[in-house]
């Protein structure tokens, strides 16, 4: 008797310390500190900060997505990513504004540009590097990244422009549930986001080459011994990391506006998730840019409602972001559902 | 000599400054099983990395005839060279079916499946574990992985690193008989480096042993089992 339950607690103490166990966790925590504001404020104003977090999220996902693939592929983030999701926006809202591309087929072509650029910058300015001395390719990434940020305003101003939106963007365009609205928009952004996950994640386990990206990233010497070309396969992964950098910038680009440095402001957050849910774990990182946008939402909503708190505002959102990151790389490393220790970065 | 899978004349290989093979000269015919011999540092991995391109090397290596020195590791692989890297050289984070898998990545044929099931009927642990991720099996169990991925590709040539490193010895030994029955079966060509000598002179017909980055003794089996210095060295007679 005695001894089961001892198991059991022992099982209990262990599943705590899994990716699911803190999860849960911080979930009852976050919701316990909420509920005296909940009840002052009402479920309306609840719902609606979900739904809030929810366009956030998916757009956190998808960027998260593609650091966790260039991660993958050189233990290394990269820093450029935002730029060249920026840089491919850019390019989306040109060919939009200037030629009338309808905005599907600019997002494309956007996507497919970058898909090319990221493969050149890994051919030329990656591969030529070993990746296992990390300094020159973090260099590499940060100088990519102002050297995009410098053509940008070079080619299209410094200045902030309106971008079109992808999805029906009508004030008009919403639901309402529970007197809370939800935006067509966020619904769209959603849906793009779950196709690129199952996309993404067929691509990885059900095609060959998916298989050689995850070989490479896995074990790069044994790769090369089964006849794997490592070269093209990460090149492969700069692809389409790049592409999917892209997306995640032309579904947010609608609410942050068009200028040079909007994907960087934005990087931080879906780093933050990445980090969180493990930096070479497209599923944890996922469930990392959902965390991220709910407790922005929910902290910068209504912290400033907790006593003691009134200079909580939307800005400290980027502090949190940062906060999160350093928690996670003290006391998890790895991620909640990441595999790798990160000692590199 | 036309039945002859490997020769190496005057191979020299180098990692940046340092030259580890000196003037190597090796040959193995077709379904034989060669062991080398050597202490640490005497350059028997590097001769292995050298046949697969994996470091700078000079001289002449063929294969089946065909000069490989310069060539792409991955263009090597393609003419049916499986390398067991020391340390086994599994795939961690993938599971054991999908490491089974990669193993075949080179091949375009549709008998990959039939393989598949080949190797787990001749190692039922792997699919006892088909999904589990490879990092999380035993050494021995690994080793095995390591053996049948290499199998997947349905060598004629076999390149074994170590493969007794770190496994306790009744696992040693049902690894070797194992080498023995897949080169009986299969005809595979093997060169097996190796320092638990005992073992792969059994199943080995010839070997050579290398110090220093030469070749300095080499024989049949039996001549080096009843060879003084390497009863001293190696036996631990």
């Amino acid at each position: 008797m005695t001894a089961v339950t001892t198991e059991s607690r022992g099982s209990f103490l262990t599943w705590l310390k899994t990716g699911s166990g803190i999860l849960t966790t911080m979930m009852v925590v976050i919701t316990i500190a909420l509920i005296p504001a909940i009840i002052q404020g009402g479920l309306k104003l609840f719902l609606q900060r979900i739904f809030d977090s929810l366009n956030n999220g998916a757009v956190y996902a998808v960027t998260a997505i593609a650091l966790v693939i260039i991660f993958k592929a050189t233990t290394l983030i990269n820093f450029a990513g935002a730029n060249i999701a920026m840089f491919g926006a850019y390019i989306c809202w040109w060919l939009n504004t200037s030629y009338g591309v309808p905005i599907w087929f600019a997002v494309f072509a956007a996507m497919g540009a970058m898909a090319v650029m990221g493969a050149v910058i890994e051919r030329s300015l990656i591969r030529p590097f070993d990746v296992s001395d990390h300094l020159p390719v973090v260099l590499i990434t940060f100088g990519l990244a102002a050297i995009l940020e410098a053509f940008a305003g070079g080619f299209w101003g410094l200045e902030f422009h309106k971008f079109p939106s992808p999805f029906p963007s009508d004030p008009k365009d919403r639901f309402t549930i529970a007197g809370a609205f939800l935006r067509h928009e966020t619904i769209g952004t959603l849906i793009v986001m779950g196709m690129m996950i199952v996309g993404v994640y067929l691509l990885l386990k059900k095609t060959k080459v998916g298989l050689a990206f995850r070989a490479v990233s896995s074990n790069p010497e044994s790769a090369r011994l089964v006849g794997v070309r490592t070269g093209r396969t990460l090149q492969a992964g700069w692809a389409l990391a790049s592409a999917l950098g892209v997306l995640g910038a032309c579904l947010v680009a609608k609410q942050t506006n068009l200028e040079p440095a909007f994907m960087a402001k934005l990087v931080i957050f879906a780093f933050a998730a990445a980090t969180l849910g493990g930096l070479d774990s497209i599923g944890g990182s996922v469930i990392g840019a959902f965390i991220v946008a709910l407790v922005q939402s929910m902290l910068t909503g209504y912290g400033q409602e907790i006593p003691g708190f009134s200079w909580l505002k939307s800005n400290f959102a980027l502090v949190l972001a940062f906060v999160l990151i350093l928690v996670v790389l003290l006391f998890k490393p790895a991620g909640l559902y990441g595999t790798r220790r990160i000692e590199r970065v | 000599m036309s039945d002859l899978m490997l020769s190496l004349v005057g191979v020299n290989a180098r990692y940046g400054a340092v030259q580890v093979l000196r003037n190597v000269n090796l040959e193995v015919s077709r379904g034989e099983v060669v062991v080398v011999l050597g202490a640490n540092g005497a350059g028997k991995t590097t001769t292995l990395r050298a046949i697969c391109s994996m470091v700078q090397t000079t001289g002449s290596i063929e294969i089946q005839g065909t000069q490989v020195v310069g060539k792409d590791t991955a263009e090597i692989v393609r003419m049916r060279v499986a390398h067991v890297p020391q340390g086994r050289g599994t795939f961690p984070e993938l599971s054991v079916l999908d490491n089974l898998m990669v193993g075949a990545y080179a091949r375009k044929d549709k008998g990959i499946q039939e393989d598949v099931d080949r190797w787990m009927d001749a190692f039922p642990r792997l699919r006892e574990r088909r999904s589990q991720a490879a990092g999380s099996l035993s050494g021995g169990e690994q080793q095995m992985l390591a053996v049948a991925r290499a199998m997947m590709c349905k060598p004629e040539l076999l390149l074994l690193d170590e493969p007794s490193l770190g496994l306790a010895p009744i696992i040693i030994e049902d690894l070797f008989r194992r080498f023995g029955d897949i080169n009986r079966e299969t005809g595979t060509t093997m060169l097996v480096v190796e320092q638990n000598a005992n073992l792969a002179l059994e199943i080995a017909s010839r070997g050579y042993v290398l110090e220093a980055g030469q070749v300095v003794l080499q024989g049949t089996a039996e001549d080096l089992r009843s060879n003084e210095a390497v009863r001293e060295a190696y036996l631990g007679a």
